[in-house]
């Protein structure tokens, strides 16, 4: 079931180990991630594909095993991590806005802050990238004044502003209702066709069978089954059998 | 300047820094005690319907919490005195104390009494408790509980701030240590020994609360919530 | 003596109150600067300062402020250092207020949701970009009711400077009070005094408390 992570590989993790105290969340897991790729991490919840995911951008160190992203070595203590985050963009269920600042100053902070960009080229990006999900008109709102899906496409604006090589989504619209839920997946959706790579946790089985080159399915911190999107209809593990079959592949 | 500090001169009084300390603590035990009931009863007071008496509450409460312990203390001293009253240094400064804080204890009672759900009254009310009942187990002990790191801080504040009854004449430590640097010379040597004992006091006091949390809320101590 | 209240004895009243103003003043800036630091100081990533910054808090939030005047002014005359009853009360209190508002702050810093320091860090900024644009900026609206509320505390606790012969409000009131002899009524004036310069603190303190609670429950979820 494993595969090794080729040198081009954008993302990779080999043998990686995790434990909360004596809980061990992750054990022994690796996949890879190529150029242009859009992997879906799936499973249910206490699997650890959450947790797969925030060691990519080490908002938790590993216990063991390797990590790359786009050449940093992140399971090391000395990686550089504003430089791993400058190439890594992370949109959390949450959306994380931050309350005291408009759309444009969220999505204007860190390039200026992080990259030394003028204002004024800061301004003339943060417009192209509300454009890109649709959301010119909301340049000068405040967060709360934003519905929660138009907050979550502006979260995905401020990180796409960042030009990262590769975007993390962590269930991005897992407190959202269905309709609003639609307007976010459509702007990931373009990403992925303008060919972003993107690892994504999702709940959203319908929309993983469409978007997703490969699919990873985790159980009990191991990657238990992976493959391309077709194996969400044929499953050859009973354990994925029963997650896809509990009413999870909706669309 | 030449520093050099001479502890040994000091510290052979220790008896009386001894005497001093112990009085801090009873004057705190004191005002602990009779504070905690004013206080509850002030919080209670605040939250009936009778206007009169909640208005008294609020203004008792308000007035005590603008105004300095100091002048309290001064007022109360004189104000018993003018009634012809005469008490004792300790006396005053227990009643001055416990007015105090009650005051305290009346504001921290009260974000108590609020944080309990209505539907919890609602609940006992429907077993068929009565009034005295759903008061005591289902509004006072769930308050307390609730705020016992609040008022518990409080009370150690109220040990420390205790040392301004050594201006009425009352020997607890400060007035001691007061005594102590004018018969030495040494005033140094003597506040830094005092505020050392004080330090130690307010530590015993929180060992003291935790461990008393630790019995009387016995949910606390198996969910591990810290007191 | 004798003699009744005058006009030059509220003159008098009023020069006091307008120093515990003073005072204050300087108890709040000072504390203040000191504070930030140790609120800083207290979730610092060394371990060192941190603990160091915790034992300062604790040695002086366990010490009455009483004795803290006492040390900052016959100690330090003692050791051969002349200072003035301002200088020792205004840094007694500076010491005092900054183990106060470092520990309010710091609560207020860490209550800003993990999430944001996680967002923050996600977007690369470095830690002191996501402290000064990110942290500080809603800490602040966070701050603001305990702060003013703790400034009434401050007030207050300038009447112990009387005790080390600073002339302030309650120090002028015992002055005036040698020579009428009416404690009670003259007490009673200064209490009236502290009160009007406390109350509207506390009140404000309540407003801005109330107004935050109506704008968190609004906010996005954590």
């Amino acid at each position: 079931m494993q595969q090794n992570p080729s040198s081009d590989s954008i993302v990779s993790l080999r043998d990686v180990q995790k434990s909360f105290g004596s809980l061990r969340v992750l054990d022994g897991v690796s996949f890879a991630v190529e150029r242009g790729e859009v992997l879906a991490l799936i499973g249910r919840s206490g699997s650890g594909k959450s947790t797969a995911l925030r060691c990519i951008d080490r908002f938790e160190k590993v216990d063991g095993g390797e990590i790359v992203v786009c050449g940093h070595r992140v399971d090391r203590p000395d990686v550089d991590l504003r430089a791993l985050r400058q190439d890594v963009g992370i949109v959390f269920q949450s959306y994380n806005l931050f309350p005291h600042l408009t759309i444009e100053q969220n999505i204007t902070l860190a390039p200026c802050a992080v990259k030394g960009l003028a204002n004024s080229q800061a301004k003339d990006l943060a417009r192209k990238v509300l454009a890109q999900v649709g959301l010119e008109e909301k340049l000068h709102a405040y967060p709360e004044q934003l519905s929660g899906g138009q907050q979550q496409r502006a979260a995905i604006a401020r990180s796409l502003a960042m030009q990262p090589k590769v975007m993390l989504f962590d269930e991005v619209t897992s407190a959202l209702d269905p309709e609003l839920t639609a307007e976010v997946l459509k702007v990931i959706e373009q990403l992925a066709a303008d060919g972003m790579t993107m690892v994504m946790v999702t709940h959203e089985m319908g929309f993983a069978k469409g978007i997703a080159d490969r699919i990873v399915f985790m159980h009990r911190g191991k990657v238990h089954e992976t493959g391309p999107a077709s194996i969400l209809t044929s499953p050859t593990t009973p354990e994925l059998t029963q997650f896809v079959g509990t009413g999870n592949l909706k669309s | 300047m030449s520093l050099q500090l001479d502890f040994p001169a000091v510290l052979e009084r220790w008896p009386s820094f001894l005497a001093g300390a112990v009085l801090t603590l009873e004057l705190a035990a004191f005002a602990t005690v009779l504070g905690a009931l004013l206080g509850t009863l002030a919080a209670v007071g605040r939250g009936t319907h009778n206007a009169l008496i909640s208005g008294a509450c609020k203004v008792y409460v308000e007035t005590i919490r603008n105004t300095p312990l100091l002048v309290q203390i001064f007022l109360v001293y004189f104000g018993l005195a003018s009634l012809g009253l005469k008490f004792s240094a300790f006396t005053v400064a227990v009643a001055a104390l416990t007015i105090n804080v009650g005051a305290y204890t009346a504001e921290i009672m009260r974000a108590g009494f609020e944080a309990i759900p209505r539907g919890q009254i609602e609940a006992a009310e429907g077993l068929a408790l009565s009034r005295l009942q759903i008061y005591w187990h289902i509004i006072l002990l769930p308050a307390i509980e609730k705020v016992y790191p609040a008022l518990t801080s409080q009370f150690v504040l109220l040990m420390l701030a205790s040392s301004v009854c050594s201006q009425i004449s009352a020997e607890e430590l400060t007035a001691v240590a007061n005594y102590i640097q004018s018969d030495t010379y040494r005033a140094f040597e003597t506040y830094i020994i005092v505020a050392v004992l004080y330090v130690i006091l307010s530590l015993v006091m929180r060992a003291g609360f935790w461990g008393l949390g630790l019995v009387l809320f016995p949910r606390r101590r198996r969910l591990g919530t810290p007191l | 003596m004798g003699g009744h209240l005058n006009i030059n004895h509220l003159m008098f009243l009023g020069q006091g109150a307008l120093w515990t103003i003073g005072l204050s003043v300087i108890a709040l800036i000072g504390g203040g600067i000191v504070g930030f630091v140790i609120a800083l100081a207290r979730i610092s990533p060394l371990k060192s300062v941190r603990i160091a910054s915790a034992v300062y808090v604790q040695l002086i939030q366990g010490t009455p402020l009483l004795v803290i005047l006492f040390l900052g002014y016959f100690g330090l005359a003692a050791i051969g250092l002349k200072v003035s009853p301002l200088a020792a009360a205004g840094a007694s209190l500076t010491l005092y207020v900054a183990a106060y508002l470092g520990e309010i702050w710091r609560g207020c810093i860490q209550s800003v949701p993990k999430p944001q320091w996680e967002a923050a860090e996600g977007l690369a900024l470095s830690r002191t970009q996501r402290m000064l644009k990110v942290i500080l900026p809603q800490a602040i609206r966070i701050a603001t009711p305990p702060t003013v509320g703790f400034m009434v505390q401050i007030v207050k606790n300038t009447s112990l400077a009387s005790v080390v012969g600073f002339v302030e409000l309650m120090r002028s009131g015992q002055i005036v009070n040698n020579s009428l002899f009416e404690p009670f009524a003259i007490y009673a004036i200064i209490a009236v005094i502290y009160f009007a310069m406390c109350y509207p603190l506390s009140l404000f303190s309540q407003r801005l408390e109330r107004r935050m609670g109506r704008g968190r429950s609004n906010l996005a979820p954590a």
